[in-house]
Parts: structure tokens; sequence; C-alpha cells
């Protein structure tokens, strides 16, 4: 019953997305307040309705209702608790449900929290939420119905895909879903904004917030993304260019643009039209993203769908909504007048140049992706475009943006000078320069570009450091001075300076891991060892477990450095009767900057020899990439946490006017 | 400097970028595409020795020899054509007689492969696409999958 009354709230949100869609939209081209206010409850209705939907998705999962098809295929009763209710969006059906679970509930926060948004805008915004959200719902309801019920029921569930239960994937999905989504709110500010036919800073303090919450959640979403396949696929590479990561990649670098870009338009009313196209674009590469994985053009872990009616309705809302709104565009953004003009060497020529390199870097990354599919398409044969490609062409566009990234904080708007600014930054060249002269001299092995790399993490944390110390003027008055000026320096400074501090730490990681990996595998017999990397790695036993839903080959393997013992690992070889399949868990350890990181493999050669391969790795830095992406996230929930970025502001800010003036930025 | 000159500072900046980026995407296009062929492909077509590419197939059954040191040995066939592949390595977990599977390496001669990674495939009905197509071509498919 509850799952009908699921379905039976799936459709009429449908209904209601249609209405507001069409009826606000008619309302403020008419200039009809009625009309327009319209939204506001459609919005509100359809997001309870998709809740309810939802929770009775939920419920199903976690009652195992076998009566139901994607419980039966996703799920199993000897499932633990956290990956029933992981196994609702751990499927397409059910992944695409929370998709409009997030577009609904973020469509109702702006009907909510946008009292200050002029009506007729409001509405327009509304407007292009209900569409997103019909289309979607549509989608749902007609190719892939998470409702649907089987008869007879069955006895159990074929259990969700094994290498799926893991606590890390557990939470990738909606962390990346609050991203993509975020930007359809950002998108649909866009359209709306083309549709009124003009760009004001309150527009982009607007996107700005919804910019920052979507960039954050998809940084976190990557990043957990990454660490899952670092330990979970035993390989212990932690990104591989694989399409589906690049298509999380790609709204990632688009927002990372926008989000440098609605400063600009906010603070100097210049870059509109630049704005609005990332807006769009970002939105736009999120949905290919979700065509390229739901389509089933791509092969992969994530690729549930293979039914080719869903990739082609997928195509044809990516046609509508990005078609669309760029035709939209390329009508209305003549209009969109510049308020003021800058300097080439300014803040707004910086993050210009930060805007184009950012942009450049995604259609690199969008090329490698299309690539082989366009060219089997025209009948060039499969091909593959790995890991090389996108070092040479991501890789030296990401380091010229890395190299300018200090001077840009440091930069005066309108026109600055680039001297001074290299005068406040000459510490933290100094200290990159001798960082990169000691690990040639010292570590020796790795290449040249490796010390390259290490100096560069150090330039962006110290460069970070630097537009601190000279904001809040900490060498050049009075200490205490200084940290009256800390504590009242805007928390977005803070979130700049993390942000940009968080990505030199993703650079000593990617660096480290990639110069100074060490790798060996061995066939060992219980009793004997091998050396890796000045540790020595003795397999003590393997024995059999038993998990709650798998069992095990456990090995026990004894790591020690020189007298000292490191620590015990236990790598297992598991395998789930009812998938019928094998996972490797990997054992990592991290001691002092390092991972020790073994997997074991297979039985080698005849049964009598008791030999297993067992798998080494030595992986220096490379936490430093997860925390690296997690401080800049924490940079992204800091900024958003800004006072004057605050949902509404701009309206209370008109009645009363702030008490003390604002620290100058 | 007025706003027509501004104008194209910012214009020429944009062209420099992409021009870079162009000039980097053609050079890495040419020289890290690494191309698919199947068994009866590389018998077919002549294949330069040593140039890396990507080989897939089936996992012939009964042709699997595990040796000590890790090396392991297998036939791979798309029913018309077969090579014999040599590795080194701990193979993925759903590596077994009849699975298909993609390896990456390149070829010592015409009829011996050398795999310096073998992909590994995420589950159990899991066939890879190129692999696939090309059993439909040699006419060896056999459906989807037996899946449960």
């Amino acid at each position: 019953m509850i799952i009908e009354l699921g379905h039976f709230a799936l459709i009429l949100a449908f209904c209601m997305a249609v209405i507001q869609c069409v009826i606000p939209l008619i309302g403020a081209e008419r200039g009809d307040v009625g009309w327009m206010n319209v939204a506001r409850p459609c919005a509100l209705i359809q997001a309870a309705l998709i809740i309810f939907s939802f929770a009775a998705l939920m419920y199903a999962f976690v009652t195992s209702d076998f009566s139901v098809v994607s419980v039966v295929e996703n799920s199993h009763s000897a499932k633990p608790m956290l990956y029933k209710i992981s196994g609702v969006w751990g499927n397409h059906e059910g992944s695409m449900v929370l998709w409009v679970l997030i577009l609904s509930v973020f469509g109702a926060m702006v009907a909510l929290f946008g009292t200050a948004l002029a009506p007729s805008f409001k509405a327009r915004v509304l407007g292009v939420q209900g569409a997103l959200g019909a289309a979607f719902l549509l989608f749902i309801i007609t190719t892939s119905n998470p409702f649907r019920r089987v008869f007879p029921a069955p006895v159990d569930g074929n259990g969700l895909n094994p290498l799926l239960q893991d606590p890390g994937l557990a939470f990738h999905p909606p962390f990346l879903y609050l991203g993509y989504v975020g930007f359809s709110v950002t998108f649909a500010f866009a359209v709306a904004a083309l549709l009124e036919g003009q760009v004001n800073a309150s527009w982009a303090r607007w996107v700005r917030p919804w910019t920052l919450g979507a960039w954050a959640a998809l940084t976190v979403g990557i990043a957990l993304g990454s660490y899952w396949a670092y330990y979970e696929l035993g390989w212990g590479g932690w990104w591989f260019w694989d399409p589906v990561e690049n298509a999380s990649l790609m709204p990632w670098l688009a927002g990372t643009a926008l989000l440098h870009s609605s400063v600009v338009t906010e603070k100097r009313g210049v870059l509109k039209s630049w704005s609005i196209l990332l807006a769009i674009l970002a939105f736009s590469l999120s949905l290919l993203g979700t065509f390229l994985v739901r389509s089933g053009v791509l092969t992969s872990v994530h690729a549930f769908a293979v039914d080719p009616r869903r990739g082609i309705f997928v195509l044809l809302i990516l046609a509508v909504f990005v078609g669309g709104s760029l035709t939209l565009y390329a009508l209305r953004a003549p209009l969109l007048k510049a308020d003021s003009f800058f300097a080439p060497i300014s803040r707004e020529g910086g993050l210009v140049l930060n805007n184009l390199l950012l942009t450049v870097a995604a259609a690199t990354v969008l090329i490698g992706t299309l690539y082989p599919l366009i060219l089997e398409g025209v009948d060039g044969g499969p091909i593959t475009v790995g890991p090389p490609f996108f070092n040479m062409t991501f890789g030296p566009l990401m380091v010229a943006l890395l190299v300018i990234m200090p001077f840009g904080p440091m930069l005066a708007w309108k026109r600055a000078d680039l001297l001074g600014a290299a005068q406040r930054l000459w510490w933290a060249g100094l200290l990159a320069a001798v960082t990169v002269l000691t690990v040639l001299t010292i570590v020796r092995q790795g290449p040249y570009l490796a010390a390259l790399g290490i100096g560069l993490g150090v330039w962006l944390i110290c460069g970070a450091i630097a537009e601190w110390t000279s904001r809040i003027k900490l060498f050049s008055e009075k200490t205490s001075r200084a940290w009256a000026r800390a504590r009242n320096l805007p928390r977005s400074a803070y979130g700049t300076a993390l942000g940009h501090a968080g990505m030199g730490v993703l650079v000593l990681g990617i660096t480290g891991v990639s110069a100074w990996r060490v790798e060996k595998i061995e066939a060992l017999a219980p009793g004997q060892s091998m050396n890796v990397a000045g540790y020595n790695f003795q397999l003590e036993s393997i024995a059999k477990v038993q998990g709650p839903n798998y069992w095990a080959n456990r090995a026990v393997v004894q790591v020690t450095q020189g007298e000292n013992h490191v620590v015990t690992l236990y790598p297992e070889k598991r395998s789930y009767p009812v998938a019928g399949m094998a996972t490797t868990e990997a054992a990592i350890y991290t001691h002092w900057i390092s991972d020790l990181y073994v997997v074991l493999g297979d039985r080698q050669g005849t049964p009598e020899s008791g030999a297993w391969a067992v798998r080494v790795y030595r992986n220096p830095l490379v936490d430093f990439i997860w925390i690296g992406a997690i401080i800049m996230a924490l940079g992204g929930m800091i900024s958003l946490s800004d006072r004057r970025l605050r949902i509404g502001l701009p309206a209370r800010r008109r009645v009363v006017p702030p008490s003390a003036p604002l620290p100058a930025e | 400097m007025n706003r027509k000159r501004r104008r194209i500072a910012l214009l020429v900046s944009s062209l420099v970028v992409l021009a870079v980026a162009v000039v980097l995407v053609l050079t890495a296009l040419q020289d890290t595409i690494v191309f698919f062929y199947s068994p009866s492909d590389l018998q077919k077509k002549n294949v330069a020795i040593d140039t890396p590419i990507r080989l897939g197939g089936l996992i012939q059954t009964g042709s699997v020899v595990k040796q000590d040191n890790n090396v392991i040995e297998f036939t791979v066939t798309d029913g018309a054509a077969s090579v014999n592949v040599h590795y080194k390595g701990i193979v993925p977990d759903l590596f077994r007689e009849g699975q298909g599977i993609v390896a990456e390496g390149y070829l010592k001669s015409a009829h011996e492969f050398v795999a310096d990674t073998i992909l590994a495939k995420h589950d159990e009905n899991y066939m890879p696409r190129e692999v696939a197509d090309a059993l439909k071509k040699s006419g060896h498919w056999q459906g989807e999958s037996k899946a449960p």
C-alpha cells in the first residue's frame, strides 16, 4: 500500500511540477501577480510529495519488501542496515528519485527564503526549476519506475553490488547530487535573469551562496569517490581519468570558474554575461555527466542503465535544457551591460585569467571524454584516451593556473600593482624555491618535475598565508591591532585562503604519490617476507573468516621497520555468495606521511606450496589529496557562512543600516 | 588604455590560451591514444610489434596456467582467432576462465601478447563493451548475460 502511495505521490509531484513551470512563467510574462504566486505553493507541495515518495521507497528497502523489483535487484535481507538504506540510491531508479528529491527541496528553499526577490524574477526561477523537475519526474515515471512490483515476490533479493557496500560510497552519491543539483538553482537563476533581461549585484549575491554550497558538496563528493576507489578497488590509485570521474570533474571546474566570476559580477558589475554563461555551462555539464553515466554509453561500475530508451530520454532532456538555455543566452546576453571597467592587471583581470584557464581545462577534459565516443560513432574503431592524454593537456593548464593563483587575491580591484603584489609574496616564493632545491638535493630520486610539484604546493600554501598576513597587516602594524583585524576579517576571506591552501595540500599529495610511490608484488608462503622501501612485510598466516554476508581469506601481515614493529595488517579477499563475486579489501596503515597499502592476491602455484600473491605499495603523501580536498570544501562552507552572503540579507540591509562599517576588503 | 584596447587585450589573451590548449590536445591525441583490437583484428590487420594496444576477448577455458612468481599465461579468444597472453602481476578479482577481459600491453610476436595491465571489471554479468562488440562481429555472441 505504501509503495503504491509513493508511486502515486511521484505522479502527483509531476503534475505539480508542470503547473509550477507553466503558470508562473506565463504570469511573469504578463505581469500577473496572482499567476506568479502559484509558484510558491507548487514548489512546497512538490517537495512534500517527493519527500513522501522517497520515504516510501526507503521503507521498502529497510523492511526488505521483495515484491518491489528494485528492492529485489539491489537488496538482500542479510545486508547490514546502512547498506539497505544506501541501497535506495545505489541503483538507477532510486538514484534518480534522490536527484529529484534534492531538486525539489532546493526549489522549496528558494520559494521559502526568496522573499527578497522581485516577484517576477522569483516566479521565473521557480518556473525553470519546475520545468527541470517535470522533465526528470517524467523520466522516472515512464522509463525507470522504482516502485514496480513483481509477482510472485521472490524469497530474497540479489543484494547490492559488494563493491558498493562501503561507507564511503554510501555517502558519495548524495554529495555528488547535492553538487550537481545545486547548480540547477544557479542555472534557474541564470535563465530567469536572461528572461528578465537584467543582472545586478543582488543577482550575483543570490547566485554566490548556491554556487558555493554546490561546489563544496561536489568537492566532498568527488573526494569521497576518489578515496573509495583508492581503498576499495585495491589498485592503489586514486584517480583513473575514467569517463565517469571526468563527468564529475567537469562541472566542478565550471563551478569553480563560476564561483570566481560571480564575485566579480557582485562586486564590480562586470562579466555579467560570462557569469550567466558559466552558470548554464556548470549545470549543462552536470546534465551531460548524468547522461554519460545513466545512458549506458559508457560502461563502468556506476553505469546502471543499459536501457536505450533511458539514454534517449536523458539526451532529450539535455538537448532541450542546454539547447534552450544557450539559445536564450545568444538572444538576450547582448542586453547585459557592464557597470564598470577594469585594467588588465587588476583583481578582475586575474579572475578572468582564472576563468579562462579553468574553462579551457574543462574543455580538454570534455574532449578527452567524448573523443572515443565520437570516433567510434564515425567508425574510427574503438580507442582509449587514457591518463597520458590528460597529463599532457589538463596538467600544463592547471600548473599555469596554480602558479598565478596566489597573485589573484593580492591584486586590487579595478587597477592593481603587480610589483606590489609580488613584494607581499616574496617570502612565499623564496620558501617555494628553497623547497625545490632541498627536494632536489636531499631526496634525489624521482623526476625533477616532482621537486617543482612540491615547490608549487608550498607556493600555494605560503601564498594563502601571505594573503592572510597582509590583509591583517600582521608584520607591518602592532600585533594586537593585527589580531583585531583578523577577528573582523570577513569569513569569505578566510574561505578564499583555506580554499587556496587546500589546493596546495592537494598538489603536495598528488606530487608525492605520483613521484615516489613504490610497488612490489611477490608470492609469499606463510612465514616468508618481503622488503619494500625499508619496511619488512611478513606474511604470518592466512585464515578463513566469516562476515555478515560474505566469507573471506584474511591474511595476517606483520610490518616492521628495522627492529621496530610498525603494525599488523589484515588484508582480505572477500567472497559474496549472494552476488557471486569477490572483492579485495586492501589493508592500509598511515605511517608518518606515507600509506602502507597491502593487497592479498590469488593463491599461487601448486596448493601444496601454500603461496599467495601479495602486493605492497608505499604511497607517500597520498592522504594529503583528500585532506586538501576537505580543506577546500571547508573553505567553501566558511565562505558560505559569511554574513554578507546570508540569504535575504540584501532586503534587511535596506531597512537596518549596518551599525559598524564592514572591514575593507 | 582605452576600452577598445582592453577588449583586444582580453581577446588576444583568450586566443593565446585557447591556441596553447588546442596544440596540447592535438599533440596528446596523436601520441597517447591506445587502439583496441580483438584477436581476429590482430590476425587481419598488421599491428606493429611493441606499440601499446588493448586486447579484448574471452579467456579460453582450460588455457590458464599459473606459474610461480605471479606469472600467469592464458589464451584470449573471440571464437575466430586467439592470442597467447603473458602477464606478471595480480589478476583482478573477476579473472576466471570464460570471462571477458581487456588487457593493455604490446605484441611481442604475431601470436604473443605481453600484458602490462589486466583491467578489472566490476560484476559477474559485466562484459567489456569492446569485447561484446568484437564477439558480435565474430559471431560468437551468446546474449546479454546469464544473469539470475
